[in-house]
Formats: structure tokens, C-alpha cells, sequence
């Protein structure tokens, strides 16, 4: 199996803070990765050098064959890897159906100009933005609350919308920060079934950060454990749980006592 | 079913947006002249006109607000852009129509050049930057010998004839017996233009994704929107704007000064978009006539002008934090 995306020996310096080092693992097609590990283990830091927030010190990101580390964000989601953010990250004072649409913009065909005078090209654009955000809207199921205005939304149609704004930009790898954070164990399930059909229906590759374990154990293909910036286990969630180093990481954690 | 109510409604307000537009085209084109010849206030004509040419400045400023972005900057590019006419008119014998979009390529140009830098910067750092920049314009212009120093450039002739293959499209305003008038509806025209372009700018793809980058920038660059490119775009446009005022006020004042734009203009600006409402378009328009008539207005106070004026401000915007025009969205019972 060729891997889509690579994390090759991958460090982030900040000064003398070392924030990950000399991280690798592959991401197969279609395959649901999670990386755990305590707070402040350098997660988010590897989301972020994966999506083009942050420069790797040393080291690459691989997607497809080609580097992307060191692009900006607009370019690496341009490729085709885009990230959903860890607070709800949304456009506030837009409806949903706008947030969508406007997320469209990559596969826009027509200029700027083109859409300031109206060409035709532009409006074909615009009317297929309205129809892909409304696939996205049912398949989100967020059909009820299409014309709200996003500031007004709860917390979990919150995090829907924030998945339904990644999906408009048609990603092939889609980096999802804690998308089960202050979820209950319902809503929880709900989000995993999701993720599992964005794989099933939309082929595509998801890779996750999160901290309820019983949900990545359920959710994964493969996990990667980090701690203190280091990687110390890459496998299956069976492989992980039997983990001593794993263990060790998490012993007297709340994440063990709810986890493992 | 909704979709059918949704075009019907849209149907009925595009009809009622067109009567406005109408009517607002009909106020400045007819009604105002019509009333000045009536009541002999010829010297409205110079107020309007001065409304009309400071609006335009302050659409420029509204579309960086529009990115997020406070710009208290725009006398800079004002100041430039008169430069620009005056030095190529009275230097190079340039026509001041050709001029006019030169003066406000020219910004265009110098505010990439500034703006890919300082656009990095957000909320109050980028203010404060802006701040100083009509500072800068004005020592620029005292230093530089090609603008004069302190003596500035005077005399500078009125607009000559604009003719395309020889038939005349605008006369040459020295000829005229009323320049007041042909000054008027020059600014009137490059005023309505100008909110044409940037209604279309915000109701396009353009716009969504300006309010895109003005509610999180770190999203709207997840999602693929090159948020650099498109802030210095915005900035660019601004300052466009800003540089066709500059050249017209110097081609009705026939002057420019290192003072003839300074940083009060520059708060003027920014203030005539707060008052006139941030979220709608024809804001700064509003605003712009509110604020400059209103301190007209209250020349009668004589000393107590700016303190009235100034308490007015204060109230308004304690009232009405969303602008003037937030009074119609309640009027209409939106929220």
C-alpha cells in the first residue's frame, strides 16, 4: 500500500523548547489514524505542521508524493489536506448555508474579476456551490438549521458545521482536532458513526487528535501514541491498549482510569 | 416551495432596491441642482461636492474595515493621489482626466508596497501604523523637491476638455460659465461609481470571502483562501479610492500643501464609516453627509461647535453602535 500522506522525522523547535521530535509514521488511504497522548504531548503541534500552520525545524510532511511542510495553509489545503479546528471554528455572523458555500472557494473556476462582473462562468460557479453546500448540509444532517446564523448554534451543531465547512473544500485527508471534546457519551457516538461515513461515503482519509479513549479505540485503524514530543507506539487500538510504554504514559492519568 | 417565496421575495426587494436607487440618482442629479438654482445657495454646490469626494475616500477605508482591518491611514493616499495629478499636470502637461486614474494606480501601487508588510499586523497594531502613515506622507512631501516643500504646488490649471476621436465629452471646465456645478457632478459621478463597485465588490465572491477573513483569518486560510493576497488586494482598492479624492480635491482647490490631508482627515474617514453603520454599504456615504453637514450646521454655535459636535458623536455612538443605518434593519424588525 502506497501511503497518501507521510510524517517523515519531523521536529519543532521554540527556542529551547523542543514541542515534538523526530516524528514518522505513514497515513494509508481511507484509513481512520488517531494520534493520542497526554496534554501537552505535541499534538496539536504535529496538526499544525501537518496543515502548513507551522514550518517543521527539521524534518518533512509527504503528501501524495510531495512535499507540503513549509507551504502556506491555503496551498496545502489547495493539495487536498485540510484541518478542522480545536475550538469551534466557524464564520459567526454567516447562516450555515453561507459558512458552506463561501468554504467553497477552492474549486471556485471563475476570477474574482469574473465574479465582480458576473460571467457566466462565475454564476455555474456559484449555483454549484449552492448545490454541494446543500448535499453537505443532508449529509451533515443540519437541514433544519440551514438559514441560522452560526453565532447562534449549540455546541454540537457547532462542531457539525466546522466538519461541513472542511468537507466544501473536497479534501482527500481531513485533520480533525478533538472533534469529541465536551461531547456526552450520545453525542460522542453520533460524531464517531460520522467520521466513520465521511471514510465509507466519501472515501476519505481521516486523521484525529483526541483524548476520549474509548471513542478512538472504537473509531481507529491505526493509533500513534505520543509523549513529551516523542512518538512511543504506533498500532492497532489492540496493540496500543497492551502497550507498556502507552501505559506507563498514561498511568495515574484520568485518561487511564476512564481508557484503559 | 421555499425556494418560490425565497425569488418572489427577492423578486420584490430587487424591485424596491432599484426604486431607491432611482430615487437616489434622481436627488443628486436633479432635485439638488433644482433646489441650489431655486434658493441661490450656490454654495451648497462646494459642501456637496466635498461630501461626494470625501465619501469616496471613506469607501476605501469601510472595504479594509470590511477585511478586518482599522485604517486610519486613507489622508496618505488622499495627499499622494493629489500629488500625483498636480505634479504630472503642472510638470508634464499630463490631462488631469488622465491623470485622475493614474493618481489612483499610483496609490494602488505604493499601498501593496506598504500594505504587504503591515498587514500582518491586526486589531490595534495595525491602526496605530495607518496612524502614522499620513504623518509620513506629509514630511515625505515636505522633503521631497518634487513636490515643493512647504510652498506646495499652486496654480495648477483647471480640467482641460476630454475628447475621444475628436468629439467632446466633457468641456474644458475654464470655459464654463459655471464650474461649480460641472465640479459637483463630477464628484456625484465618481461617487455613485464608486459604491456601484463596491455594492458589486461585497455582493460577489469577493466580498464573502473579504467577511470570510474579517470573522477569522485562520480559517478562512484553512479553506484555502490566500488571506495575504487577498487582505493587500482589499488595502489596494482602498487606497485606489483614496487617490481619486486627492486628485480631484486639488483640481477643484487648484493647490496642494503637504497639509492639505492630515491625520484629523485621516480620523474623519474612519469616523464617517463608524457613523454611518460598518455593515452596510452605503455607510460612509451616510456618514460622511451627516457628519460634514452637521459640523456645517453648527458653525452657528460658534464657539460651542465642537463641543456639541464632539457630545453628538459621543451619544451616537453610544446609541447606535452599529451606525445609522442599524435604524432601518429595526425599523424592519430584523435582528
Amino acid at each position: 500500500m502506497i501511503p497518501i500522506l507521510q510524517v517523515k522525522n519531523v521536529t519543532k523547535r521554540y527556542g529551547g523548547l523542543t514541542a515534538n521530535n523526530d516524528i514518522s509514521f505513514d497515513v494509508a488511504p481511507q484509513e481512520i489514524l488517531s494520534v493520542i497522548g497526554p496534554n501537552g504531548a505535541g499534538k496539536s503541534t504535529l496538526f499544525k505542521q501537518i496543515a502548513g500552520f507551522v514550518t517543521p525545524t527539521t524534518g518533512e510532511v509527504i503528501y501524495k508524493g510531495t512535499k507540503i511542510s513549509g507551504l502556506p495553509p491555503h496551498k496545502v489545503a489547495r493539495m487536498g489536506v485540510v484541518r478542522t479546528f480545536q475550538e469551534t471554528t466557524i464564520f459567526k455572523s454567516m447562516t450555515v448555508r453561507e459558512n458552506v458555500i463561501v468554504s467553497h472557494h477552492l474549486r471556485s473556476k471563475a476570477s474574482l474579476l469574473g465574479f465582480f462582473f458576473g460571467s457566466s462562468q462565475a454564476k455555474a460557479d456559484e449555483a454549484e456551490f449552492g448545490k454541494s453546500a446543500d448535499d453537505i448540509i443532508d449529509f451533515l444532517g443540519l437541514q433544519a438549521i440551514r438559514n441560522e446564523l452560526a453565532s447562534n448554534l449549540p455546541q454540537g451543531h457547532l462542531r457539525a458545521l466546522g466538519m461541513a465547512i472542511g468537507l466544501a473544500t473536497q479534501p482527500e485527508v481531513i485533520l480533525l482536532d478533538e472533534p469529541f471534546a465536551g461531547m456526552n457519551h450520545d453525542e460522542t457516538m453520533r460524531m464517531v458513526a460520522l467520521v466513520r461515513r465521511l471514510r465509507d461515503e466519501r472515501g476519505l482519509t481521516v486523521l484525529l487528535v483526541e483524548h476520549d479513549m474509548p471513542a478512538v479505540m472504537k473509531i481507529s485503524d491505526r493509533i500513534v501514541c505520543i509523549n513529551f514530543g516523542e512518538k512511543i507506539a504506533e498500532g492497532s487500538p489492540s496493540e496500543i491498549q497492551a502497550n507498556p510504554r502507552v501505559i506507563e504514559a498514561y498511568l495515574g492519568s484520568e485518561d487511564a482510569a476512564i481508557g484503559m | 416551495m421555499t425556494d418560490q417565496t425565497q425569488s418572489i421575495a427577492q423578486g420584490r426587494s430587487s424591485t424596491t432596491r432599484l426604486a431607491g436607487v432611482l430615487a437616489f440618482l434622481l436627488a443628486v442629479f436633479v432635485l439638488v441642482p433644482a433646489f441650489i438654482a431655486l434658493t441661490g445657495r450656490w454654495d451648497f454646490y462646494y459642501t456637496l461636492t466635498s461630501v461626494a469626494l470625501l465619501s469616496v475616500a471613506a469607501a476605501g477605508v469601510w472595504l479594509t474595515f470590511y477585511i478586518g482591518r482599522i485604517n486610519i491611514g486613507q489622508g496618505a493616499y488622499a495627499l499622494t493621489g493629489g500629488y500625483v495629478s498636480a505634479i504630472l499636470i503642472t510638470q508634464y502637461g499630463v490631462s488631469f482626466w488622465l491623470t485622475l486614474p493614474l493618481a489612483g494606480l499610483f496609490c494602488a501601487l505604493v499601498s501593496v508596497v506598504i500594505g504587504l508588510p503591515i498587514l500582518r499586523l491586526r486589531g490595534v497594531y495595525f491602526a496605530m501604523v495607518t496612524l502614522v502613515l499620513t504623518e509620513v506622507a506629509r514630511l515625505t512631501a515636505l522633503a521631497l523637491p518634487v513636490t515643493n516643500g512647504a510652498k506646495g504646488i499652486t496654480s495648477i490649471p483647471l480640467p482641460g476638455e476630454l475628447s475621444i476621436f475628436g468629439l467632446t465629452i466633457i468641456p474644458d471646465f475654464a470655459t464654463l460659465a459655471n464650474p461649480k456645478l460641472a465640479f459637483y457632478l463630477m464628484a456625484a459621478v465618481l461617487m455613485v461609481v464608486t459604491y456601484l463597485v463596491l455594492w458589486r465588490i461585497v455582493n460577489s465572491r469577493l466580498g464573502h470571502l473579504c467577511r470570510s477573513l474579517q470573522q477569522n483569518e485562520e480559517l478562512s486560510a484553512s479553506i484555502g483562501v490566500n488571506t495575504a493576497m487577498l487582505r493587500v488586494l482589499a488595502y489596494a482598492i482602498s487606497s485606489f479610492f483614496g487617490g481619486l479624492a486627492g486628485a480631484i480635491f486639488v483640481a477643484i482647490s487648484q493647490s496642494i500643501y503637504p497639509s492639505s490631508f492630515v491625520v484629523q482627515d485621516s480620523v474623519n474617514f474612519m469616523l464617517y464609516c463608524f457613523l454611518g453603520g460598518l455593515g452596510y454599504v452605503f455607510g460612509p456615504m451616510l456618514g460622511t453627509l451627516l457628519l460634514y453637514f452637521g459640523w456645517d450646521l453648527l458653525s452657528v454655535a460658534k464657539q460651542y461647535q465642537l463641543l456639541i459636535y464632539s457630545g453628538a458623536l459621543i451619544a451616537l455612538m453610544l446609541v447606535l453602535p452599529n451606525g445609522v443605518l442599524s435604524l432601518l434593519d429595526r425599523k424592519g424588525g430584523r435582528k
